[in-house]
């Protein structure tokens, strides 16, 4: 597991140095030679587009088609159109709107923890000797080649209270005794759903730090160095800068993963305690009440989030996915 | 999730495809295939899956297919394949709440005459109730649980309880109020608490659905009834005075097991399975043969003194599905599996009662479940879940304004959940 993803990212840093596509800028004729190449392009992507089209659009247009309408998996004869009947009862429901700030809060929190620590990690294994830096990495992927519900359990019977040990090596914490039932609380049962998230999957953003890292030319942080810069001022005025757009792919990345996450809440406390999140809820209203037009109208409003967080991510805070894989 | 059943459906015709493929080499063998989901069990249901292939001498062959282990997720299951006319499904083991949804969307095929009269013979009056939908039989009775009141004998010595005669909530939470012990009772937020909360309704001589027959938006809820407050107390002091443990809110049946064969374990509501699970732990080396002499039983305890409990009715009855290929197959080889000498067999390997009263004078019965007859009697006084079709929603409901039980207020939560439920069913709320 953890070797492919190293090879994935081989692959990711050997485009970005090749500097590979066509130059957008140069709208003029193309060559003969362009026009194969882009021929090319699209034989070589239209599988994947087209697969991509019957495996996400048809689903979404069914999704937001159904949610017009009032359907009970059980009683299809009673369907009924409803028009945004069902997105006013969702959209007036504190249910939504309570899981949607947990949602959100869950995102926040781990993308931030993340980001830190995978930074801490990409550098760790940037400058890690030679030497140590397969086993290095192997090991910090190791959490993020573990299924998540595999990784959820766990997580759960670690902390549990009949058969965790988590209470007895920690009881000398303050607040932690054999008595704490880590599942029955709203807080405890966020944090560790946060930290199993974080534990998950700061791997995965590391390695998108770590591409970042290796793109920052050596010569310039050199030069800084001669000149007399700290390690804190190399770091802020030449290495975070020069990675910008690799932390920003990043954080977009992750903070749409964990706006969608599912597995840890639904395994640990499948939404008691106020622990409900959104894909959750949508779960429970389509799959659990076999209610196809609210659970519907709920994942189109999952669906729109998303978007949202994408445009805030894009259009504000400026993510330059070309940037990111050295396209420019 | 949308985007998973599409992607899903994709595999599907690729993996029939290639199976198209496999089948072509495969020898031709041409008796016909009934596939038989069950909820997880020992392996009993495998077994008995295999000796009625075995006596059906080449007229059927049943394969037993697992279904998730919490009978939530089952239902989930049976019932997404089911709305998408699945084939496949010729016998199904059904919790009983779930089987009015089933039934009153036609999902399972109508039971012929002559194996309804074959199947409801001697059958406990609970389980043939629970096989039912509007006066009529919709599934076969297969196996039929119940929960008993398990105790230490020497907690209830120390309490002075004299446990040859019934005895009421208050007594046992005075018990373990007073010696620091815990209570065996499950306050999961899941199918095992609502099983929790209808047993003390119904003890109390209340109903949480007034008119389970009825559609969606007419549903009546009795909660807010002397009998829905005296519930509430009981599940409300439980909790708010820590008789049921820190582990309470998230307690299910198997942790409740966990607690009692600890130390400070006392009294526990329970199902059967629990007795083959203390003798297992025993051989194990687990736990000392003293703990396993120390366990008595006896019937679910009373919410009014002097009126009998009416203890939880659980188990599983055989359904088949309505688009089966093999509908008279899939009833013959029901009829098969649920002979009372089966069900004996299975309850002494599974630890699952019998629907048939038959079966209980079972010698092996007799010797392997010394409460046999304690089971037969709780059985005899046993009331079901609501038998509404919305049965998940009320379930569901009840859950969320009753958890955690520390939470609940007998002035204030039968209302609220009457409230909150009422209006999920009429479709103003998400749950």
């Amino acid at each position: 597991m953890s070797t492919e993803i190293t090879g994935a990212t081989a692959g990711v840093t050997a485009q970005s140095t090749r500097g590979a596509g066509p130059d957008r800028a140069s709208k003029p004729r193309k060559s003969d030679r362009a026009r194969a190449e882009a021929r090319l392009g699209w034989w070589l992507a239209g599988p994947a587009f087209v697969v991509m089209l019957a495996v996400t659009a048809y689903p979404i247009l069914q999704a937001v088609y159904d949610s017009l309408f009032r359907y009970r998996l059980t009683a299809p004869d009673d369907r009924a159109f409803v028009g945004l009947g069902n997105y006013g009862v969702v959209l007036g429901d504190p249910v939504f709107w309570q899981s949607l700030g947990v949602t959100t809060l869950i995102m926040i929190i781990t993308v931030a923890i993340e980001l830190v620590l995978g930074f801490a990690l990409a550098l760790v294994m940037h400058r890690a000797v030679l030497r140590l830096r397969g086993l290095l990495r192997t090991a910090i992927l190791v959490p993020y080649g573990i299924i998540t519900v595999v990784s959820a359990f766990a997580w759960f019977y670690a902390f549990d209270i009949n058969s965790g040990y988590v209470n007895s090596w920690f009881s000398w914490v303050p607040g932690i005794s054999e008595d704490l039932n880590w599942f029955a609380g709203t807080g405890t049962s966020l944090f560790v759903i946060i930290a199993s998230e974080v534990w998950k999957t700061t791997p995965f953003i590391s390695l998108l730090l770590l591409a970042g890292l290796a793109q920052v030319p050596g010569d310039l942080e050199e030069a800084a160095q001669v000149d007399g810069a700290t390690w804190w001022q190399r770091m802020k005025r030449v290495v975070l800068p020069n990675m910008k757009a690799a932390i920003m792919v990043a954080v977009l990345f992750r903070a749409l993963d964990a706006f969608r996450i599912f597995d840890n809440v639904f395994i640990m406390t499948n939404g008691a305690n106020g622990t409900t999140v959104l894909s959750l809820l949508a779960y429970r209203t389509s799959i659990g009440r076999l209610e196809i037009g609210l659970g519907s109208a709920i994942s189109v409003l999952l669906f729109l989030c998303v978007i949202v967080i994408c445009f805030i991510a894009i259009k504000i805070f400026k993510v330059d996915l070309a940037g990111a894989r050295g396209e420019k | 999730m949308r985007v998973r059943r599409r992607s899903r459906a994709i595999a599907g015709v690729s993996v029939l495809a290639l199976g198209a493929g496999l089948a072509a080499c495969a020898p031709a063998d041409s008796t016909p295939v009934l596939t038989w989901y069950t909820n997880p069990d020992a392996g009993g249901q495998a077994t008995l899956a295999q000796q009625c292939t075995e006596e059906a001498d080449g007229a059927y062959r049943i394969e037993v297919s697992v279904l998730p282990r919490d009978a939530s997720s089952q239902r989930e299951q049976l019932a997404r394949r089911l709305a998408a006319s699945d084939s496949s499904i010729d016998l199904m083991s059904l919790d009983p709440p779930f089987i009015p949804e089933l039934a009153n969307a036609g999902f399972l095929a109508p039971v012929p005459d002559d194996i309804a009269e074959q199947v409801s013979q001697d059958v406990a009056e609970g389980a043939l109730q629970g096989a039912s939908w509007g006066d009529e039989l919709v599934t076969v009775p297969f196996w039929a649980n119940t929960q008993l009141l398990w105790y230490k004998k020497s907690v209830a010595e120390a309490a002075g309880l004299d446990m040859s005669q019934p005895v009421t909530w208050d007594q046992v939470m005075d018990a373990a109020r007073d010696q620091d012990k815990t209570l065996g009772v499950q306050g999961i937020k899941a199918e095992a608490y609502t099983v929790w909360i209808n047993a003390l309704v119904e003890s109390a001589g209340g109903q949480i659905v007034e008119n389970p027959e009825a559609p969606a938006e007419d549903v009546e809820l009795g909660l807010e009834t002397d009998a829905g407050r005296e519930a509430a107390r009981i599940i409300g002091e439980i909790g708010e005075d820590g008789l049921g443990g820190p582990g309470l809110p998230t307690q299910d049946e198997n942790a409740s097991l966990t607690q009692f064969q600890g130390d400070n374990g006392s009294f526990m509501v329970n199902w059967p399975f629990v007795w083959p699970a203390m003798q297992g732990s025993v051989a194990d080396g687990a736990l000392d043969q003293s703990f396993l002499d120390d366990v008595g039983w006896a019937v679910y305890p009373q919410v009014t003194e002097g009126t009998d409990a009416a203890p939880p009715y659980g188990g599983i009855n055989l359904g088949v599905g309505a688009f089966s290929e093999h509908v008279d197959l899939a009833y013959q080889a029901a009829a098969c599996i649920v002979q009372p000498e089966n069900q004996a067999a299975y309850f002494v390997t599974d630890g699952n009662p019998p629907a048939s009263t038959v079966a209980y004078d079972d010698p092996e019965v007799q010797e392997t479940f010394p409460m046999a007859d304690v089971i037969r009697q709780s059985l005899e006084q046993a009331a079901p879940r609501p038998q509404t079709p919305y049965y998940n929603e009320v379930s569901q409901g009840l859950q969320e304004t009753w958890h955690p039980p520390a939470s609940v207020d007998p002035d204030r939560t039968p209302q609220k959940s009457t409230d909150f439920i009422t209006a999920v069913l009429r479709g103003e709320r998400l749950l």
